[in-house]
């Protein structure tokens, strides 16, 4: 039903209808203005292929295949893992007690530290002192393999970034589910267990893809923790394994803006880049948001 | 909406008292239009019926918007149902007022050689009980209606004594046969008024205390007597 | 049919007392509940008798700060003792919620839950205990079309029903029913009341009501509890014409509460 807005009501629509145009045309500004710096570079073959000439000329297509790994990476690790944090929290502790109080202020926190702690956090105790202490194990012989940057490691890193955001939102799904749900599973003579898998986990997936997608958004942006524990400027192959260093559209715009010894010739591939970065991210969510769409339509056949 | 219940239940009850005592009004006068020359007693006996037979109607409407509208229960509903039985007597009560007046008429003209004794006796104990159980209804008191069951018995008795003894007369002299059976037509409506006097007074302990005393047995409503209790005993 | 006080007590509280934290709900209860017959618990708001009723599947204990004294016993077995495990019981005891809850699965998982964790897996036997227990609420022939569409889709009074075959779709022993047909119409809530006179004879039911008439039409005993006490139990017949606690008598012809 669509109200008609009443006499009174005008400043208020004004107001929010200004706000909204604001956002959208926010984002309607930037697209277009990279679409227009880059458009002369945007090309299948820079799609494709790999850098050339000094990052001057050829494509992306490895930043493209590290971008996405390293989302995948970051995903299979926050996702279940904050998941699983969110079922501690909310099924089986106490709604108030001195150990869940304590878990939300270490997660509070944690979501407010910069990423670029992160970024050095990631190198001091995931590269050095895991991957070292792994190398160790594994034997010097061959020379460091875990101990320096790689995927897994930037992956691991980009997780803990997007941990809390997947803890509170998975949370909040939980709380969703009415208490009615899990007490009739129980009354049917359900183990805890049984009806966390059954009845519960369910009923909260939506709301688990909604923080994956929440963490892919920041995942595929950020750049500062990942340029010490995994990113590289020039790895023209694309990764084989989780120790392999990898390209990535952010990192790689960061050093082409900063580093590049030719700027002007640069600049349509950095618009290019932001602008296909841009787009990648969103069809990461819009995936995501229709695996979660199709679920939901599932339920009500 | 409880207070519409207490304002129904109320008006029901003044029902029924109002009711009472016109029908007492009307027993008392047939009884003195019998034996004293107040044709005017027995004029107001067959006004008062009308207005018996108006109540009568009202109080059976009352308890039916009771029944269907306010789903009444425990003392409610027994208070209820004992009205609508009560009416039922009141009204046989003022019927036999009438025929006692009647009857009173028809002896003014054709007066019998004497009254038997035990008509003045049956006519005390037939108001006594009635006002009695009336009272007993009035007061929820049950206690009240004890004496109205024993007092049964005895008016029974005199019925039989004094159709007996007209019976006699009536062999003995048989020109006074017209008197001689307005007076048994007056004894028989005694006895009828106390019996339903009676059953006025086992209407009220069954209001007041859920015992069914009716026909001489009792059945108490309260649970059949031996069973096991469904809540057990509490721990003092 | 036999009176209800003489039938075997099925359940029998003694000296129950449950507390939340500092909140006492239920005070000293001492009941017998008959097997096979609708006993049916009244009282004010806030009087104990969904705690009461918690008390007998043991849900009370999922809620954080629960405490409980004395004993209830089934079957002459204490429910709390060492040897009782709470999910098996509450196989047995089946309990219904205030309001319909199906889960938001289709018709046939939602039936086929129950079953499926006591381990039947056979198709062939879940399609059967999945059509006899909605036979019993009489869905079947309102449902058997499109058993794989969702239980949401049915209407309160069906979905209630619907309710009641997932629980009785384990084989309970005894239905405990927390104000069953309160959110449903007046017709709905007919059917739910002939399907409990037919349970019962199967079933022991325990039902909590704030509704009194519908506590006279179906149940056989009365039980009225008032601020954690139990002031009375009896036939429903006797305490809805001669209770004998003016508690009781207060309570039911509406002079409070």
């Amino acid at each position: 039903m669509r109200l008609r807005i009443v006499a009174g009501d005008w400043p208020a629509a004004l107001f929010t209808g200004v706000a909204s145009a604001a956002t959208v045309s926010m984002l309607l500004v930037v697209s277009l203005l990279l679409l227009k710096g880059g458009w002369g570079t945007l090309s299948l073959e820079f799609l494709i292929a790999a850098p050339k000439n000094g990052m001057t000329e050829g494509g992306v297509f490895p930043a493209i295949v590290g971008t996405v790994l390293l989302v995948l990476v970051m995903s299979l690790v926050a996702v279940p893992l904050g998941t699983a944090t969110a079922f501690y929290l909310h099924e089986y502790t106490g709604l108030h007690s001195r150990r869940v109080e304590m878990f939300r202020f270490v997660i509070r926190a944690l979501a407010g530290i910069p990423a670029i702690v992160f970024g050095l956090f990631g190198l001091a105790f995931f590269v050095n002192f895991m991957g070292g202490n792994l190398d160790v194990l594994g034997g010097l012989e061959q020379g460091p393999r875990w101990g320096q940057p790689n995927l897994l490691w930037a992956g691991m890193t980009m997780a803990l970034l997007t941990l809390p955001v997947v803890i509170v939102t998975v949370e909040e799904s939980l709380s969703a589910v009415p208490r009615e749900a899990r007490e009739t599973s129980f009354a049917l003579g359900a183990s805890k267990l049984a009806t966390l898998r059954s009845v519960v986990l369910p009923q909260a997936l939506p709301g688990i893809l909604t923080a994956a997608i929440l963490a892919v958004s920041r995942g595929a942006g950020e750049v500062a923790p990942i340029m010490f524990t995994g990113a590289a400027y020039y790895v023209p192959e694309i990764p084989g394994a989780l120790t392999d260093q990898f390209m990535e559209l952010g990192y790689h715009l960061y050093v082409m803006a900063t580093q590049s010894t030719d700027v002007q010739a640069t600049a349509g591939i950095q618009h290019a880049t932001a602008f296909l970065l841009l787009v990648l991210t969103g069809a990461l969510n819009l995936s995501a948001v229709l695996l979660r769409a199709r679920i939901r339509a599932r339920r009500w056949r | 909406m409880q207070r519409h219940l207490e304002q129904d239940l109320d008006g029901l009850k003044s029902a029924i008292i109002r009711m009472a005592s016109s029908v007492e009004q009307a027993v008392g006068d047939s009884l003195v239009g019998l034996t004293e020359p107040r044709p005017e007693r027995v004029q107001s006996v067959f006004q008062l019926e009308d207005r018996i037979n108006a109540f009568e109607v009202e109080i059976d409407d009352l308890v039916v918007d009771l029944l269907a509208l306010r789903q009444p229960v425990a003392a409610d509903l027994r208070m209820i149902l004992a009205a609508l039985k009560i009416n039922n007597d009141l009204e046989r009560i003022g019927d036999h007022a009438v025929n006692i007046a009647e009857s009173a008429r028809s002896l003014r003209r054709d007066p019998p050689p004497s009254f038997p004794h035990e008509l003045r006796r049956m006519a005390e104990a037939a108001q006594t009980m009635l006002r009695d159980a009336v009272d007993g209804f009035v007061h929820n008191a049950p206690s009240l209606c004890g004496e109205v069951l024993r007092h049964d018995d005895v008016v029974d008795d005199l019925n039989r004594t004094v159709v007996r003894h007209l019976a006699d007369l009536i062999r003995r002299d048989p020109e006074g046969l017209e008197p001689a059976l307005q007076l048994m037509r007056v004894s028989r409506n005694l006895e009828r008024i106390a019996d339903h006097a009676t059953n006025i007074a086992e209407e009220v302990i069954f209001m007041a205390d859920a015992r069914v005393v009716k026909h001489g047995a009792e059945h108490d409503m309260r649970g059949e007597g031996s069973e096991p209790r469904i809540a057990l005993p509490r721990k003092k | 049919m036999t009176p209800p006080g003489r039938v075997h007590p099925k359940i029998i509280t003694e000296d129950l007392s449950v507390s939340f934290g500092e909140t006492e709900a239920l005070r000293g209860v001492s009941l017998r509940i008959p097997g096979n017959r609708v006993t049916v618990l009244i009282g004010p708001s806030g009087c104990g008798k969904t705690t009461l009723l918690r008390s007998l599947n043991r849900l009370n204990e999922l809620t954080p700060g629960a405490h409980r004294t004395g004993r209830i016993l089934i079957d002459g077995v204490e429910i709390h003792g060492p040897e009782v495990d709470p999910t098996e019981l509450r196989r047995r005891v089946g309990m219904i919620f205030q309001k319909s809850n199906p889960f938001p699965q289709s018709i046939y998982e939602n039936v086929a839950y129950g079953p499926r964790l006591n381990g039947v897996r056979s198709r062939a036997q879940l399609d059967e205990v999945i059509e006899s227990s909605l036979r019993v609420v009489g869905l079947w022939d309102e449902v058997r079309g499109h058993l794989r569409s969702s239980a949401l889709a049915l209407s309160g009074g069906q979905q209630q029903r619907l309710c009641i075959a997932r629980a009785l779709a384990v084989g309970p022993e005894v239905l405990l029913m927390d104000e069953p047909a309160t959110a449903l119409d007046p017709a709905a809530t007919g059917r739910i009341e002939d399907l409990i006179y037919e349970l019962k004879s199967s079933v022991t039911i325990v039902m909590v009501t704030h509704n009194l008439q519908q506590a006279a039409r179906v149940s056989d005993v009365t039980a009225f509890l008032y601020r954690g006490r139990l002031v009375e139990a009896d036939l429903t017949r006797t305490m809805f014409t001669s209770p004998r606690m003016p508690e009781t008598e207060g309570y039911i012809t509406g002079r409070f509460g």
